[in-house]
């Protein structure tokens, strides 16, 4: 197929239903609201279901709905529109529904505006709702990974029947290049567990409720169970010129294009810097930056925002190598000369603490 | 054997039985009765006084529980067991 | 023949083996509470008309919260006060399903009034049963927004004053205003008439989904002698002696002899029919045609181009010809727009890379390329523009010159050259032609194709193509 121009937020709606979606539950906000639009447009072209709800809360209960009748299903928003949604995603959490959501971040807090930001790392990543569970967060850097990581998205949903996010932010959302799309899957129902007004589905129960505190215990604890196999199974991560590098950049979305400019551009000048993306925000790539810092001697997160993966990355290095952060927020973007000074300076302060043990 | 029910009648299981009264009260023949005895799980029950029911039904729809009551019209074919339980 | 023996329906399961207790055969509701006189009606209705297997129960949260114990049909247990909406999402999804939604007072009034409300009024086919106790029972009996005035709950220990807590919600009378609902009743869970009508109007309203006629909601009066401190003869008496004052009983609408029965059908796709349908099969775009670059100048190659100018110039459009074009050419494209509140009326701008290799930062904060089309965009961006870039501004509209001596300047009357054409609004067509034919990046063969692929209103081909060219001829 030969590839097409496309906006990102146009691109998740074709990669979901590229990936057998057929139901898009949604209420406007931007910068995600083209998703809504396209998905208005295209559902119905493919026998599928678009209902603008009356609110988030609306929104993601839709989708739980349709989530629990074993059809691929999703829905799309911006921060404000995810904090409201929280409570919903627990509630899938809990039931082991697989679903899709989109969050084209913008910024905050409160209305703040609508610029692109990475504020919403910690209520993604960390939950956000209540409860010991954890959801996949997939962070496309390009229009081509809007379309190819909602598809997966779907896949990995199902694989786990956990919600999983796309995490984007206003650029990648609004942003058109050239994309390569995916082949067709056919939906399909697996009558195991949902319900679909059948004979063979009547005794299943979508139910996120266990009284019992050791049976709700048991259940965390097989919850648990499966976080820690997509730990070890679904990391993903992109490590641009790691292997010498004395300086590693990490980034999401956005940021990590930018870092990637800045280390093409440091390369040309000498300067021994890589970069490390995170595709999956969970599971974290721990491992492998505990094994970069075995060369790396330090590391600088850049985040539009006031510092949130930041401290994943501390975490994942225990102390190993220092971590330090450069980001910006509200819609301001660090150019790649801001970076560029950062990395610099920070390589100044080593040079001075080489000096100073000789 | 299987016999045609010449009589209505109601049966009430008493372990299934909360002793609400409802179906004392709507009963409009007034043939059901609270027992001073409890069942099992310390509810005074519902019994039926054996006779002059006329299977209207209403004590039925009267009960909140699923299968405390079951009510035995006219003309009912039954089990012969049924109707010895009665 | 009329049915001679009443028992236990078999909707309910013979054994309620999901109860987590010992006790497996009772529920476990109070004695005389008004749920389990409703689930019987729902159970009896269910088997009568022979749908067990298609029906989904959508368990709320309150007291009713377990009806997957009973019910020997598909549930979803959902949070509180969202059930119309998880109703919503399962019905779209399989049509063929019967659903019914379960809700107590303060699930469907209070916290999820806007669900139902929304729900009823997309006309959903749904049925609901909403059960009005006056209370709130599974959390002890706090007050509901059913709750009566001058009503003693546990949060309105004073009794419920009309000043602090409002008037109570008449749901009922609520959803009848609305347009879509097929029929609405109220009815009361207590004596042998109101039975008998309850009865009724519970089957009713599931036969209308089954017969597809729409949204169907039964708001039932029902008994909570727990949360009342009553025993259950006297808590139903009240109901009828003084709930139904506030709350009367009886039809508020009924349009289902008057509506159309929909009948709902799947499309069944291939997937070549999805691309198309998504329109990525190609369509009228092919890369069949090879387009022949122009062999372009070392320092204008790879340019980082920043477009900008009013809202309503036509500034994006102009960068995504450009990117498109770009990419017919075979170049690595990317474009990123401003976008929001600031392209209604405000200043818009957006950034452009056409390169030969693969685009790191699709963001261009020093462009090598600026092109701007009002006076703030100049005086905005003229600073960042790269040393030995190039500046095309629009001096029919800019009064003023670009000061850097460090950068090339291309003066284009672009406004004035549009409206010689007959509209003012082409000048971005001519500021294309211009850029183009000056750097000769890309040719006018690929930009009047990319024109094709973006323009959607063919009627302006003809004097974009001809701006195009008028700018190209300026420059050259
Ligand atoms: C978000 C949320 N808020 C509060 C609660 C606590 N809660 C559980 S049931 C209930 C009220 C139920 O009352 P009603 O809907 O009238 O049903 P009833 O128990 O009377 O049948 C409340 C407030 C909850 N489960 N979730
Ligand atoms: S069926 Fe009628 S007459 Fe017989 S016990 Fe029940 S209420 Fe009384
Ligand atoms: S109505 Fe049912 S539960 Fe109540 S007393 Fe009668 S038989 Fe027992
Ligand atoms: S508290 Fe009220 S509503 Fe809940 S089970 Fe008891 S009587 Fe029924």
């Amino acid at each position: 197929m030969p590839k097409q121009l496309m906006k990102g937020n146009e691109a998740v709606v074709r990669g979901a239903i590229l990936a057998g979606c057929r139901a898009f539950f949604g209420y406007p906000i931007t910068p995600a609201s083209e998703i809504a639009e396209a998905a208005a447009l295209l559902m119905p072209e493919v026998g599928g279901v678009f209902i603008q709800a009356e609110s988030e809360v609306a929104a993601i209960n839709m989708l739980f709905g349709a989530a629990s009748g074993g059809v691929r299903a999703m829905t799309a928003s911006s921060s404000p529109g995810i904090s409201l949604m929280q409570e919903g995603v627990s509630y899938a959490a809990g039931a082991e529904l697989p679903m899709v959501i989109v969050d084209v971040m913008r910024g905050g807090p409160g209305l703040g505006n609508i610029a692109p930001e990475q504020g919403d790392y910690y209520q993604v990543v960390k939950g956000g709702g209540h409860g010991n569970y954890k959801v996949i967060v997939l962070a496309p850097n390009s229009v081509q990974e809007m379309c190819d990581l909602t598809y997966l998205a779907f896949d990995l949903a199902e694989k786990y029947r956990n919600p999983v996010y796309v995490l984007a932010d206003g650029f990648i959302g609004q942003m058109v290049e050239p994309v390569e799309f995916p082949e067709p899957k056919l939906p399909q129902i697996d009558k195991t567990w949902c319900v679909d007004g059948t004979a063979e589905t009547r005794h299943n129960l979508i139910t996120s409720i266990y009284l019992a505190p050791e049976e709700l215990e048991q259940h965390n604890l097989r919850l648990k169970e499966k976080y820690d196999r997509i730990k070890r199974e679904e990391v993903r991560y992109e490590a641009y010129k790691v292997d010498d590098a004395e300086l590693v950049l990490v980034g999401y979305g956005i940021v990590s294009r930018i870092l990637k400019s800045v280390v093409d551009i440091m390369r040309g000048d000498g300067y021994k810097v890589g970069l490390l993306r995170p595709i999956t925000l969970f599971p974290f790539p721990d491992e492998k930056i505990r094994e970069i810092a075995k060369t790396a001697q330090v590391f600088l997160v850049v985040e539009l925002s006031t510092g949130q993966m930041v401290d994943d990355v501390k975490l994942a290095l225990n102390g190993m190598r220092e971590v330090k952060f450069y980001g910006r927020c509200g819609g301001m973007v660090p150019s790649a000369e801001e970076i560029i000074e950062q990395v610099k300076s920070i390589f100044e302060e080593l040079e001075k603490e080489i000096e100073h043990q000789k | 054997m299987q016999v045609t029910l010449q009589k209505a009648f109601v049966k009430i299981d008493k372990e299934q039985c909360k002793g609400c009264t409802l179906c004392i009260e709507t009963c409009p023949v007034d043939v059901l009765k609270i027992s001073d005895r409890f069942n099992s799980r310390g509810y005074h029950y519902t019994e039926y006084v054996g006779d002059g029911c006329t299977g209207c039904g209403v004590c039925f729809y009267a009960c909140p529980e699923p299968g405390a009551i079951t009510v035995y019209k006219r003309g009912a074919i039954v089990d012969e067991e049924v109707l010895s339980e009665a | 023949m009329a049915t001679t023996i009443l028992k236990k329906p078999s909707t309910f399961y013979e054994v309620f083996t999901r109860k987590p207790d010992a006790d497996k055969i009772n529920t476990h509701y109070c004695p005389g509470c008004g749920h389990g006189k409703l689930h019987k009606l729902i159970a009896e209705a269910i088997e009568d008309l022979g749908i067990q297997d298609r029906v989904i129960i959508i368990n709320p949260v309150g007291c009713s919260v377990f009806l997957y114990y009973y019910f020997d049909t598909g549930h979803i247990q959902v949070a509180h006060g969202r059930a119309p909406a998880v109703a919503t999402g399962i019905k779209r999804v399989h049509p063929h399903s019967i659903v019914i939604s379960y809700q107590g007072d303060g699930d469907l009034a209070a916290i999820g009034g806007n669900e139902i409300l929304h729900a009823a009024n997309r006309g959903e086919h749904i049925t609901v049963f909403f059960v009005n106790n006056a209370i709130y029972g599974m959390t002890g009996g706090q007050m509901a927004p059913t709750t009566l005035p001058g009503m003693k709950t546990t949060t309105t220990p004073r009794g419920r004053d009309i000043h602090n807590e409002g008037y109570p919600l008449k749901m009922a009378e609520l959803i009848a205003t609305l347009e879509a609902p097929v029929y609405v009743e109220r009815v009361a869970l207590t004596d042998a008439k109101n039975m008998a009508k309850a009865r009724k109007a519970v089957r009713k309203a599931i036969q209308i989904q089954v017969e597809g006629k729409g949204f169907a909601f039964v708001e039932a009066l029902s008994a909570c002698p727990t949360g009342w401190g009553m025993n259950p003869p006297d808590a139903e008496r009240w109901i009828n002696e003084v709930m139904t004052k506030y709350f009367p009983l009886g039809v508020f609408k009924d349009i289902s002899d008057k509506v159309e029965p929909v009948k709902f059908e799947r499309k069944i796709l291939t997937p070549e029919d999805i691309k198309k349908a998504i329109g990525i099969d190609g369509g009228e775009i092919t890369q069949v045609k090879k387009y022949q670059r122009n062999t372009v100048a070392e320092k204008y190659k790879n340019p980082k181009i920043k477009i900008a100018g009013f809202g309503g110039q036509g500034i994006l459009l102009l960068g995504l010809v450009l990117t498109q074009a770009g990419m017919l050419e075979e170049y690595h494209v990317s474009w990123l727009p401003s976008y929001g509140p600031e392209m209604r009326g405000g200043t818009a701008n957006c950034h452009v890379n056409i390169s030969e290799t693969e685009i790191a930062s699709p963001l261009v904060s020093i462009p090598t390329v600026l092109i701007v089309m009002n006076r703030p965009s100049l005086e905005k961006f003229e600073r960042t523009v790269k040393p030995g870039g190039i500046i095309f501004y629009d001096n029919s509209l800019i009064d003023i010159e670009p000061s850097r001596k460090d950068v090339e300047v291309v003066a284009v009357p672009a406004t004035k050259i549009a409206d010689d054409l007959g509209s003012t609004k082409v000048a971005n067509m001519v500021m294309i032609g211009a850029y183009i034919g000056y750097t000769g990046i890309l040719t006018k063969e690929s930009v009047f194709d990319a024109l094709d692929m973006m323009v959607k209103r063919k009627e302006f081909n003809e004097l974009n193509r001809r701006a195009v060219e008028a700018g190209m001829k300026f420059v050259m």
